[in-house]
């Protein structure tokens, strides 16, 4: 087992690649040269055999083929590769089938599931096949209501166990949301999806502009801002009563609220002073400290979510707007770009990178798209990730520190996507309406 | 046959037999053939009235309400309301002065009956609404927005020009207030364009205060990129999404 769990390490560790600054774009990535861990996962068997368990079967299988495929830790194996004969319990694995060629998997997922009396059985295992001795990894049993919801619901949790184990003791992300901002009702509001862009709601009816929102890291409140009659506000959406709670109003604007990762604080951008600058608050909204005081704008602010010593923001002080960092309390300005149109950024779980959105030749003549990139903090070098042309715009790290999500109008209309943190296995999220700003939940 | 119709209920079965035998013998001859029509009922007493309007002096805008009373009447009007019951009460909103009359009648004759309501002329707020209404379309038509170079919310030299003028006009009405709202063109990026559009109305705001006008009748707000005045993508749209603002602040 040790070395699935090394592997992972080395996950970020590419981008140092020299040669790839400053030159037009070579595909780089998070995982070149590691060995991916071959895993195969067939079908669950089914052990009833209604129309009900088919229709949760599809379900559940999709969604676990997804989460794992999605991982960036699997190479998967081809379906067209499995032995003919698919096992649905312990003893129907015969593990040599599907540890030498052609599936020549390293790991084998499976189970079987059934409705009994209304509640959907799953069982699942993980076996190593190079362990012909004792091949179990895992061994788990679920059981639900027999709902489509809990389909996907069980498959996530399987799923995150699996890559729990091999990759690294670093949590999944099947179970975590997404909040972003959709005008599909008419006008722009706060609305909330599965990772994998299921289950759509819409959380806010202000009834005229919502932005920016960021759930809070215990997952039971969304900061955002809103126009309200005093103006733009920091507002809060409490996701365990279903409605706006109260939070302290300020003077001036308020926006682009963002949560330290210890829930203690929120930090905004305010031109409660007739000027744009960064305030930290309390996170109920008492104690507001100013943290910047300069003539040009400065907005978006985003904690380091390793020691929440350090903010990074953007600030349009010298002109176009760069990232630069600072610490918590304001002193300690560095700058992290030196050119172009740079914004949103976000800090990545491990303390480490910045991804955001950079229109990095900007001028008359010049390419003006706007692509995500990631930049090491220490060493200031970057990576591009996007390439795809439009707009893209507004990164957020997954807590797993693997993914990133953000927008892009490169089919047209704004929409939200998700990939790799080495910009591969990209997927849009989103389809209706216009959809923007996405946030990816703490947990 | 007028007359006629305002018989009472117990009435009215003899008259229908009165006009039958009238339109069966004129189908055949002529008008003189008519019988005479049949005698009137016995007389009844003349009709009383009174009119009475509770409160009769108030506010335009305001409601009064209408009280009457009749005996003997077969027929009541009051000339605001048409027909009415021969007692009863209605309340009614008279925009000037008014004189209510009542018409009370029956076989035997008629009686009147008014009651004068006096409407002051409105105070304050009706013409506050209109005079409202014009200041805020002075307001637009003087006021002149702020446009700015992209990117940048520093008012230029001829935006300084503009904003002395609309100073001017400021300093004629001192009572008005107002929002500044700074917006900016659809590129750039959602955030920082709420931030720059607050400081472009910040910037404007100073500008005015720095001309005399006292920021306490100043509000400002951002909208970034999020209502702009021309949806195209074109440099002379952008240009025109560049700008500060002014509305007028009720």
């Amino acid at each position: 087992m040790k070395r699935y769990m090394a592997i992972q390490l080395t996950l970020f560790l590419l981008f140092a690649i020299t040669g790839a600054f400053a030159q037009d774009w070579i595909r780089t990535g998070t995982g070149l040269g590691v060995e991916k861990i071959r895993l195969a996962a067939p079908d669950f068997k089914q052990v009833t055999t209604d129309s009900g368990t088919q229709n949760l079967a599809m379900t559940f299988n999709t969604t676990l083929s997804n989460d794992l495929q999605s991982a960036g830790i699997f190479d998967m194996v081809s379906r067209s590769f499995y032995p003919l004969s698919v096992p649905g319990a312990p003893q129907e694995v015969h593990l040599s089938d599907w540890g030498s060629p052609p599936p020549s998997a390293n790991m084998l997922a499976f189970g079987n599931l059934g409705v009994q009396a209304g509640s959907l059985n799953v069982q699942g295992w993980l076996y190593d096949t190079k362990n012909p001795q004792s091949p179990q990894v895992l061994g788990k049993q679920y059981r639900e209501a027999a709902t489509d919801e809990n389909a996907r619901l069980v498959a996530h949790r399987f799923a995150d166990e699996i890559i729990f184990r091999l990759g690294g003791g670093i949590h999944g992300i099947a179970e975590t949301k997404l909040y972003f901002v959709s005008s599909r009702s008419g006008t722009k509001e706060i609305w909330q999806m599965d990772y994998d862009g299921a289950n759509q709601k819409q959380l806010t009816h202000l009834g005229d502009i919502a932005l920016s929102p960021h759930v809070s890291p215990d997952g039971s409140r969304v900061a955002f801002s809103g126009v309200t009659k005093d103006g733009w506000q920091i507002l809060m959406y409490s996701l365990e009563l279903g409605r706006l709670v109260n939070f302290t109003r300020f003077g001036g604007d308020n926006y682009s609220p963002a949560w330290s990762s210890d829930g203690q604080n929120i930090a905004f951008s305010s031109s409660r002073s007739g000027n744009t600058e960064i305030y930290t608050v309390s996170s109920s909204g008492g104690n507001a400290h100013r943290l910047t005081e300069n003539k040009g704008p400065d907005v978006s602010p985003t904690w380091n979510p390793k020691t929440n010593a350090q903010i990074a923001w953007v600030s349009g002080r010298t002109g176009l707007p760069q990232i630069y960092t600072m610490a918590s309390d304001g002193t300690n300005v560095g700058r992290a770009t030196d050119q172009g149109y740079a914004v949103s950024p976000s800090w990545s779980p491990n303390g480490q990178f910045l991804a955001f959105a950079w229109v990095r030749h900007y001028g008359p003549g010049a390419p003006g798209a706007s692509d995500i990139y990631v930049m090491d903090i220490a060493s200031k070098q970057w990576v591009q990730l996007t390439h795809d042309g439009g707009r893209n715009d507004f990164p957020s790290w997954s807590p797993d520190g693997r993914h990133i999500v953000f927008q892009s109008n490169r089919t047209g209309k704004v929409q939200i996507w998700s990939m790799l943190a080495d910009g591969s296995e990209t997927r849009q999220l989103t389809t209706a309406g216009e959809n923007s700003q996405p946030n990816w939940s703490f947990k | 046959m007028e007359e006629q119709l305002k018989l009472t209920r117990s009435q009215w079965f003899k008259v229908v037999v009165a006009l039958a035998v009238v339109l069966a013998v004129s189908a055949c001859g002529k008008k003189k053939a008519a019988p005479p029509p049949p005698p009137p009922p016995p007389s009844a007493p003349a009709p009383t009235a009174s009119l009475t309007a509770n409160p009769n002096a108030l506010n335009a805008g305001q409601a009064t309400t209408l009280i009457w009373k009749t005996d003997y009447a077969t027929s009541v009007t009051i000339d605001q309301l048409g027909k009415v019951d021969p007692s009863g009460s209605s309340t009614v909103t008279p925009t000037e002065s008014t004189t209510y009359h009542l018409l009370a009648k029956n076989d035997s004759g008629t009686q009147e009956a008014t009651a004068r309501v006096t409407v002051m002329p409105a105070p304050a707020p009706p013409p506050a609404v209109t005079s409202d209404e014009t200041q805020a379309q002075m307001f637009a038509q003087n006021m002149k927005d702020v446009f700015f170079d992209y990117d940048s919310y520093d008012v230029t030299q001829q935006y300084q020009q503009v904003l002395a003028a609309d100073a001017r006009f400021l300093k004629q009405h001192p009572n008005m207030k107002f929002t500044v709202e700074g917006h900016c063109d659809e590129r750039g990026s959602t955030e920082y364009n709420l931030a720059l559009g607050d400081n472009r109305a910040n910037s404007t705001k100073q500008a005015l205060v720095s001309l005399g006008i006292s920021g306490d009748r100043i509000r400002t707000i951002s909208y970034g990129k999020e209502k702009p005045f021309c949806t195209e993508s074109t440099e002379a749209c952008w240009a025109q999404n560049r700008r500060a603002h002014f509305v007028y602040q009720r």
